[in-house]
């Protein structure tokens, strides 16, 4: 390890290109653990797109990105297993139950055991765990992509819009999560354009859509 | 491993509960070779000698049906993300989606495929080698239909240029399949075309898995 890399999530003059238009440069994320980092900025700023480079979904056009001081590229399925990644899309199947959810998503994620249960809980869907995706709301939808965060440890969390469609008490209920993951050393990286529960966070603003 | 086997489960479980899918992929293969016989006309002897062609290229085509939805239906609802960012190996997790829709849609087709042989007066010798073929040959093809599939993710009228892709690809299947039957109808040694037809299978096995993991990533970017 680097001496001069700091310890969780560090991406330096990151760059990225979609279609040809450059969505940032230069963008430098540092997040120490315990850290939550909003980011914030108009639509097509590259909230999203900075996320799914934090992710390694996208390749960066240019820039580093390290974890604990060792580059991500050197061994991105080490990257993978580190994180839980929330998209736009909720990710469920219309006929799966939620519980069925939460499990095959503890599985997909190697972890040996899991507690569906308190995942579910803990965004008020334990008396819904056993109804199949279709016939939720919204809001219930959402919070069910949520406690998939809570299926498996993992200490990156990357939040794309996370409260949308959220009631107040989800709201909360996601603010003790993030809150629980930060107090156990987790980092959490989360684009809004609402206000996001949690203390003391630090806000990156990205630029207008250039 | 684990996360493999999860993702078969998981599959397996999605066809159960919405049967009409598979369901309508059997239709198909029931009923289209009943056009054939509309179509050439009743004789036993005509229908015997292009039976084992005809069930062989209805089955490609029932293969194909299914495999539009293999990986877009993932992508649609933001299930493909959780896939690629899965630590798993992506090769091992592509290969699990082909290995369910073998199971949940070549499994069925060769179920039924002996009432579609009577329905076209395959002869009775020649059964035995048909089931084998349909067992060696539909892994491939649902091996070399998940590449169309990955690589047709997120192409307007995917469904069109899947089939474009893959049924250049299924040829030589079709034609080692129907080499093999025909000779168990002619009586002569299936073995060879068999072996061949296993081959193709191993090719598609170890190239299938990487050619899929690719497409996938790029089309999750």
């Amino acid at each position: 390890m680097n001496t001069d890399s700091p310890a969780g999530l560090d991406g330096r003059a990151l760059a990225c290109r979609r279609g040809g238009r450059a969505v940032f440069r230069g963008l430098d994320l540092r997040a120490a653990p315990g850290e939550l980092i909003v980011l914030r900025g108009p639509n097509g700023s590259g909230k999203s797109s900075l996320l799914r480079v934090l992710a390694g979904l996208l390749a960066p056009a240019g820039g580093t990105l390290a974890w604990d001081g060792e580059d991500v590229a050197e061994d991105p399925a080490r990257h993978r297993a580190r994180l839980h990644f929330v998209g736009h899309d909720d990710a469920l199947k219309p006929t799966l139950t939620l519980r069925e959810h939460i499990a095959f998503h503890a599985a997909l994620r190697g972890a040996g055991t899991s507690d569906p249960a308190a995942a579910l809980d803990a965004f008020g869907l334990a008396a819904l765990a056993n109804m199949p995706a279709r016939v939720l709301s919204q809001g219930q939808r959402r919070r069910a992509a949520l406690a998939r965060l809570l299926a498996a440890p993992a200490p990156l969390w990357l939040l794309d819009e996370p409260t949308n469609g959220l009631d107040a008490a989800a709201a909360d209920g996601l603010a003790r999560a993030v809150a629980k993951h930060r107090a156990g050393g987790g980092i959490v990286v989360a684009a809004t354009h609402l206000d996001f529960p949690g203390a003391d966070a630090r806000t990156l603003t990205l630029g207008a859509a250039r | 491993m684990n996360a493999a086997f999860a993702l078969i489960a998981r599959d397996v479980k999605l066809a159960l509960r919405t049967p009409a899918e598979t369901l309508t992929i059997l239709a198909f293969f029931v009923i289209a070779p009943t056009l054939f016989a509309f179509g050439i006309g009743p004789e036993p002897q005509v229908l015997a000698r292009v039976a084992v062609g005809i069930v062989w290229v209805v089955a490609l085509l029932a293969c194909l049906l299914s495999l539009d939805r293999l990986f877009q239906a993932e992508a649609d609802d933001g299930s493909l993300e959780q896939l690629v960012l899965a630590p798993a190996p992506l090769e091992l997790l592509a290969l699990a989606k082909c290995a369910a829709q073998w199971l949940t849609t070549a499994v069925p087709l060769i179920v039924v495929s002996p009432l579609v042989a009577t329905m076209l007066q395959l002869p009775d010798e020649a059964y035995g080698t048909l089931l084998v073929s349909l067992l060696l040959g539909t892994p491939t093809l649902s091996l070399t239909g998940g590449i169309g599939a990955a690589l047709s993710v997120g192409a307007r009228k995917g469904g069109a240029l899947l089939a474009l892709i893959v049924l250049p690809l299924y040829v030589p299947v079709l034609i080692f399949a129907v080499a093999a039957v025909e000779a168990a109808v002619a009586g002569l040694p299936v073995r060879p075309h068999l072996f061949l037809l296993a081959g193709l299978g191993v090719l598609a096995l170890t190239v299938a898995p990487f050619a899929m993991a690719a497409s996938l990533r790029q089309a999750s970017e």
